[in-house]
């Protein structure tokens, strides 16, 4: 069964697979997200086998600028919560969104819950892997404010926020 | 002061549906302990020795009349009929019941105030001086910053999980009666090269486990910048500060590995890259803030002494002119418009635990606001309040209202206007009691005559090393620790929070709980001793150093 998660503020089916699954599983076609520990290790070979999409989770500690050199081969990144207090996922997110002006697949993944994917999205993140139990609510999640105070990304939201300031310009 | 509009109100009413739904949740078992707790405690909801605790954030200690009888009524309703004032000039209520908070938290939000970020790792209510505005030698009002950081800060995207907690403070004039020096952040309004007002900012400052006074990261930001300094280093606290211990997460921590030059080097580079994003602040924006704290129609008025009444005898007459002018002396400071004066409202009575009101004061205050102060008060940061804009002619008046609800205790600055922490009585974290030493130091010091000769001297209490009684930073500060499950105290002095801010030193072992009360003594008698006229204890002690004093307190025990 693919994995459930909320994408682009739908409940959808996760196309990708992390790499280990795909071994498991004995699959080869389905795109691949791997940490970017991995990648840093395995980076030659996975450049000469480019016969896939590749994603990138970047762990708590990971900056995103050793990532930039190769930001344009990924077609997912994606920052990894490591528990509820964990919070560099936020910083990531808005910095590949507005410095790096990544456009793909900006995923949450590890400690994921419903009160957190309204700041998520704000951060630029559309994709989240959630609890099972939080999937139904995920959306309506998304809409728990209607206002904000400060500029950030908010292309994910369904609803146009209310605001006093503008959106982050493309100089952010 | 400032008033919502739409954008708050809407933000405001949609937490309390959302703490509604998920306290709901929690009673119905859905979600576990853990994770209701990180969701309470964004809402300033811990839970205590006997019941949850609510802290309910006051912006930089402003309050309207009508915010203060709500504040009463929810303590007359929900709670044992008072609330408590912290040194982040907060209230805090101590007996609500769980399933209550979404109806207190409601009932708030009607007079625009909430519990937002009173609590967890996040950006706190922002703290300011509580003679804004009418402090005479202020260089600017730093409210209007305070509500422009304020609402920065509310809801941020990005900095709602930081490492650990971080507050930040305000002032606009040189003395620095926010202890903006032990926050995470300090912003200064100061003048520039040109002569234009722009800020001084601090970080790394703060209490607790690891006590350090903050140190300058820029030594003037012009003032459109504001909000993207603050981003920037926020962002590089947030990406870098500790993760892996608790006690190391504050960005002190972090200022102090990286050493200032290498912190700065840092939010310096991140804030090239943010400083002209979308967080720049507008001249328009700056003085649609500066409406809101307009001063208020003051009467054209002159100078005069109220203790010497039209006819020149004291209103007090000869019973009650004494009292009434002790407390006019001690209780009341300059005001920046002739004819008016700043009061402090004492939460400093000898029987009463510090910075506590009842349901009834709070409501009293509220009238009084009206009556006397343009319907406003403040909340300070040594857990008093203040009505900031009383006409001199009106003091006695007002003294007498005062005086008869136990809120004139002529001892503003003095030894027995302590700060001090609810300790074990209530906090979990506690080690020792504070209130129960409070009392006995009250006992102890009830002569004002004494009290008055020894002058300014800040005492500061925590029942453990968390701080939250600022005892690092008191002319005296107490700590209570736990000695094999005793309660005992270990004595600072030559602490201070101001401008000239510095850490006490520890004066030798621990005393037991019964001889607080005699150690200050000993401390005392060296001042009186050696003191040079006009000579504060801070200043005798930054003198002679520690050691007389220390002498004098160990030489003989302490007779039981």
């Amino acid at each position: 069964m693919p994995r459930r998660l909320l994408r682009n503020g739908r409940i959808d089916l996760d196309e990708w697979l992390y790499v280990e699954e795909a071994q498991a599983a004995g699959d080869g076609a389905s795109p691949l997200i791997l940490t970017f520990d991995r990648w840093r290790t395995e980076r030659e070979q996975w450049i000469a086998d480019d016969r896939r999409r590749l994603g990138v989770i970047l762990a708590p500690a990971d900056t995103v600028e050793q990532l930039i050199p190769d930001l344009a081969r990924f077609a997912l990144v994606g920052a990894a919560f490591s528990g509820p207090s964990e919070g560099r996922g936020y910083t990531q997110g808005r910095l590949l969104r507005e410095r790096w002006k990544f456009g793909g697949e900006l995923r949450a993944t590890g400690y994921v819950h419903r009160d957190q994917l309204f700041f998520l999205a704000r951060c630029g993140f559309n994709s989240f892997e959630l609890p099972d139990s939080d999937l139904d609510h995920a959306y309506a999640a998304l809409s728990t404010f209607s206002a904000a105070y400060q500029p950030a990304n908010d292309a994910g939201l369904p609803l146009k926020l209310r605001r006093r300031l503008p959106d982050t310009p493309a100089s952010a | 002061m400032y008033r919502y509009d739409l954008t708050d109100k809407t933000l405001v009413n949609e937490r309390v549906a959302q703490f509604r739904a998920q306290t709901r949740a929690f009673l119905a078992g859905e979600l576990t302990d853990d994770e209701f707790r990180h969701l309470r405690l964004r809402n300033g909801l811990y839970i205590q020795r006997h019941a949850p605790m609510l802290r309910v954030a006051i912006p930089y200690g402003l309050l309207s009349s009508v915010q203060l009888r709500a504040l009463g009524d929810i303590a007359r309703r929900y709670d044992r009929g008072y609330g408590h004032f912290t040194t982040r000039q907060n209230i805090q209520y101590n007996w609500p019941k769980l399933e209550e908070v979404p109806d207190i938290l409601a009932d708030l939000a009607r007079v625009e105030m909430h519990a937002i970020q009173t609590s967890g790792n996040c950006i706190r209510n922002t703290t300011s001086d509580h003679l804004a505005g009418v402090t005479p030698n202020e260089l600017e009002d730093p409210r209007p910053w305070c509500e422009i950081i304020r609402q920065w800060s509310t809801f941020h995207p990005e900095f709602t999980y930081l490492p650990r907690k971080f507050k930040i403070a305000v002032t606009g004039a040189p003395q620095d009666r926010a202890a903006s020096l032990v926050h995470d952040v300090g912003v200064h309004i100061v003048r520039g090269p040109g002569g234009e007002l722009g800020f001084e900012i601090l970080a790394g400052g703060g209490l607790g486990r690891t006590p350090i006074i903050g140190q300058v990261v820029r030594d003037f930001l012009p003032r459109e910048h504001l909000l993207s300094y603050l981003e920037a280093i926020l962002r590089i606290y947030n990406l870098e500060g500790r993760r892996d211990n608790l006690t190391k997460a504050r960005i002190k921590i972090l200022v102090k590995s990286l050493g200032i030059e290498e912190f700065r080097r840092r939010v310096e580079a991140e804030w090239e890259l943010v400083r002209d994003g979308g967080l720049r602040i507008d001249e328009a924006e700056v003085a649609r803030m500066r409406g809101f704290f307009a001063p208020p129609a003051y009467r054209s008025l002159e100078d005069i002494d109220p203790t010497i009444g039209p006819d020149g005898v004291n209103p007090g007459g000869a019973g009650k002119g004494a009292a009434f002018k002790a407390w006019y002396r001690y209780n009341t400071v300059a005001h920046k418009v002739p004819g008016y004066r700043a009061v402090y409202v004492s939460l400093k009575k000898p029987d009463v635990p510090p910075g506590d009101a009842t349901d009834a004061q709070l409501e009293l205050l509220a009238d009084l606001a009206d009556r006397y102060s343009f319907g406003e008060a403040r909340v300070t940061h040594t857990q008093n309040l203040l009505f900031a804009d009383v006409e001199q002619r009106d003091a006695f008046e007002l003294w007498r209202t005062l005086d008869a609800a136990g809120l004139a205790t002529p001892n503003i600055g003095t030894l027995t206007d302590m700060i001090c922490c609810p300790g074990l009585d209530f906090c979990s974290l506690a080690n020792a009691g504070s209130l129960d030493v409070a009392k006995l130091i009250n006992e102890r010091f009830d002569d004002y005559d004494y009290l008055y000769d020894l002058g300014e001297i800040d005492v500061k209490m925590s029942g453990c090393m968390n701080a939250c009684g600022h005892h690092h930073v008191g002319a005296i500060g107490i700590l209570g620790v736990d000695k094999g499950g005793q309660e005992w105290y270990q004595i600072t002095i030559g602490g201070a929070a101001g401008a000239d801010a510095s850490l006490g030193t520890v004066i030798g072992p621990s005393v037991a709980k019964q001889d607080v009360a005699e150690t200050i003594a000993r401390l005392l008698d060296v001042y009186v001793e050696r003191r040079t006229p006009e000579e504060r204890f801070l200043d005798t002690v930054r003198r002679l150093g520690v050691k007389p004093f220390k002498e004098r307190v160990y030489a003989a025990p302490v007779a039981a």
